[in-house]
């Protein structure tokens, strides 16, 4: 049994640590004649290993700032950084290259290829990468060995059950040893057994690898594993939270 | 590479929908081949027979002889020269007389082109050596002049002709021979008689109105060569119309294979939008995503190839054992009974790359719009 005690309100993060900055960050869509605005003003940083969560409501722009933050979007106004790199100022290939290497996408409704097995939905992102076949072997086999999925290679994703889909999903972002691994509500298709057991999971890669999770999600389950919670609503950062797990014992 | 096997897994991942495609496509490809491969047959066959029963390798004309024109026949002949007579006597060139002249047979009267020939000649086909024999008048007739004059082996005929002078003579003539040509112009109204006979009826000494030949220009004076191109060109005209005429089909064929194609297409785009969303936040760039729907399109048509062969190379063997049958029907056109057809590297890998680069223009047709796809939108499956 773990005690979720607030440590801090304020994120003092060091800098040369940082991996992740956003930037008065400001995100419309376009609807009908006018605009919709997803997020405003968003400044936020995140550092190297961090296990952080966007909370908020559905609509509150989580999935919107985790778009941009993979570059698979780009802010209207403001500044996105990630490693380094403003994602405004990546081209299309730049983009792709980065998400290839150093970003791992987990989704709520795991996003598997149906015609791959197991084995080539993970290889999948090393394929795009000049690596042999033996490395790329020898690398799923260790995603799958995180996940403790080894015995289900060969099999198509329909013939797993949904924590299992969801487990090959973070094999597949883990394989390639990203640097950030988003995660968009990962456990809203779950049940809590098998919740519990993807998030203890990610938080062990987290700790054992140092890659920065960040999640969105308004599961109060993945909340219990967050080291950082920021709340949104209505496309604002409302509160931003150190936490820290204490055992009850 | 990798756009290759992936688009493999994923025609192959899709099951019935894919071998549906690719059964349609590889019917119009194997249909495509056959064909353009009766028409080659045919063409080679009928190019090979006018050569052998007709004209050689080229004919030396009597520079105002015109084949299509009946009415320069009467003057187009020429002394034979020394020069053709050593070409005639080693084998070389086939001397022939021609003359229109009339027929009586059963009492009617019908007129046909006299041709004098040599009997000893092997350059042709033809069975002249029937013309052989103390019997000076015999004369040999094709099965379509046979049919048309109800003439058989062993017929009398009266034959008229008027000689040189415009004197009208007349005699009985012997069928000592009916031979089976497919080339129909060797044939209907065609009567051959002995080309020494035929100079002492016309009081032509010496004298011929075409050379045929086994090679190629040797330069007669005093005659015009025409090539076997030249001779060939009707029946090549009437070969390419009917190519034409069958691209319509193989169009309409094609057309078919390739809108189940471009249906396929469109329907994955729009049932794969959370794939292509995947795709690209897995690394992938939207042109390499529109670059994987292609190729997955392109390769109906190796699929189509590979499955054409499994069964168009036993098909078409059997067939060219067999050949088609185009029964002994008098069609007017060079045709041999049996048409054997000829699949040609050109035609096969010609076949193949039409199919191939056609269903890969469809397939990146409705491809292209994954380029202008948001992949947020995309990964929701909008």
């Amino acid at each position: 049994m773990v005690k979720r005690i607030i440590v801090d309100d304020k994120i003092f993060q060091d800098m040369d640590n940082q991996i992740i900055q956003l930037e008065h960050l400001t995100k419309r869509f376009p609807v009908g004649n006018g605009f919709f605005t997803a997020l405003t003003d968003i400044t936020l940083s995140f550092g190297k290993g961090e296990f952080a969560g966007l909370v908020g409501p559905s609509g509150s722009g989580k999935t919107t700032l985790l778009n941009i933050i993979g570059s698979l979007d780009v802010p209207s106004e403001g500044k996105a950084t990630v490693l380094g790199r403003s994602i405004a100022e990546l081209s299309q290939k730049q983009a792709a290259n980065m998400r290839n290497h150093h970003i791992g996408f987990i989704f709520q409704t795991y996003n598997l290829l149906p015609v791959y097995t197991v084995y080539e939905n993970v290889e999948f992102a090393l394929l795009l990468q000049n690596i042999s076949a033996e490395e790329r072997r020898k690398a799923v086999m260790q995603a799958l060995e995180w996940v403790g999925l080894t015995d289900k290679e060969k099999s198509k994703p329909s013939m797993l059950s949904g924590g299992e889909c969801q487990r090959v999903a973070i094999a597949r972002s883990m394989v390639k040893r990203p640097k950030i691994v988003l995660a968009d509500e990962p456990t809203a298709n779950l049940d809590s057994k098998n919740s519990h057991h993807i998030l203890q999971t990610m938080q062990k890669l987290n700790e054992e690898l140092g890659v920065t999770f960040i999640f969105s999600t308004h599961d109060e389950k993945v909340m219990q594993y967050l080291k950082r919670q920021i709340s949104l609503a209505d496309g604002k950062v409302v509160a931003d939270e150190q936490v820290e797990l204490v055992s009850s014992q | 590479m990798v756009a290759f096997k992936l688009a493999y897994r994923n025609l192959l991942g899709a099951g019935l929908r894919t071998w549906l495609n690719v059964s349609v496509l590889s019917l119009a490809f194997v249909l495509i081949v056959f064909y353009n491969g009766m028409i080659d047959g045919w063409n080679r066959q009928s190019r090979n027979d006018t050569q052998d029963w007709e004209i050689g390798q080229g004919q030396y004309w009597h520079p105002d002889y015109d084949k299509y024109d009946v009415y320069t026949i009467n003057e187009a002949h020429q002394p034979i020269d020394e020069h053709a007579q050593q070409e005639i006597d080693g084998g070389h060139l086939v001397p022939q007389l021609l003359q229109k002249a009339t027929i009586y047979p059963q009492g009617r009267m019908q007129s046909i082109l006299l041709r004098g020939i040599p009997p000893e000649q092997t350059l042709l086909k033809l069975p002249t050596d029937a013309l052989n024999g103390d019997d000076e008048a015999k004369v040999i007739i094709g099965k379509r002049m046979a049919k048309a004059t109800k003439l058989k082996v062993g017929d009398q005929v009266l034959l008229r002709w008027r000689d040189r002078h415009g004197t009208f003579d007349a005699r009985q003539v012997t069928v000592a021979q009916v031979f089976n040509c497919d080339v129909a112009e060797a044939d209907q109204g065609q009567l051959y008689i002995d080309f020494q006979v035929m100079q002492q009826m016309m009081d032509f000494d010496s004298e011929a109105t075409l050379l045929v030949s086994g090679s190629e220009d040797v330069g007669l004076a005093g005659w015009s060569f025409k090539s076997a191109d030249f001779l060939l060109k009707d029946l090549d005209d009437l070969i390419n119309s009917e190519r034409i005429s069958g691209r319509i089909i193989q169009l309409v064929l094609l057309m078919i294979a390739l809108l189940a194609i471009f249906d396929t297409q469109i329907l994955s785009i729009f049932r794969r939008k959370k794939e292509i969303g995947t795709y690209i936040a897995l690394g992938l760039t939207r042109k390499q995503v529109v670059g994987i729907f292609t190729i997955e399109g392109g390769v109906h048509s190796i699929l189509a190839a590979l499955l054409g062969a499994a069964y168009g190379i036993p098909l078409f063997l059997w067939i060219n054992t067999i050949g088609i049958n185009f029964g002994s029907a008098d069609m007017g056109i060079t045709i041999a009974e049996r048409v054997y057809p000829y699949y040609s590297w050109q035609l096969v890998v010609g076949s193949v790359l039409i199919v191939l680069v056609t269903s890969t223009i469809v397939s990146f047709i409705p491809a292209r719009k994954i380029a202008y796809m948001s992949p947020t939108d995309a990964l929701k499956g909008k």
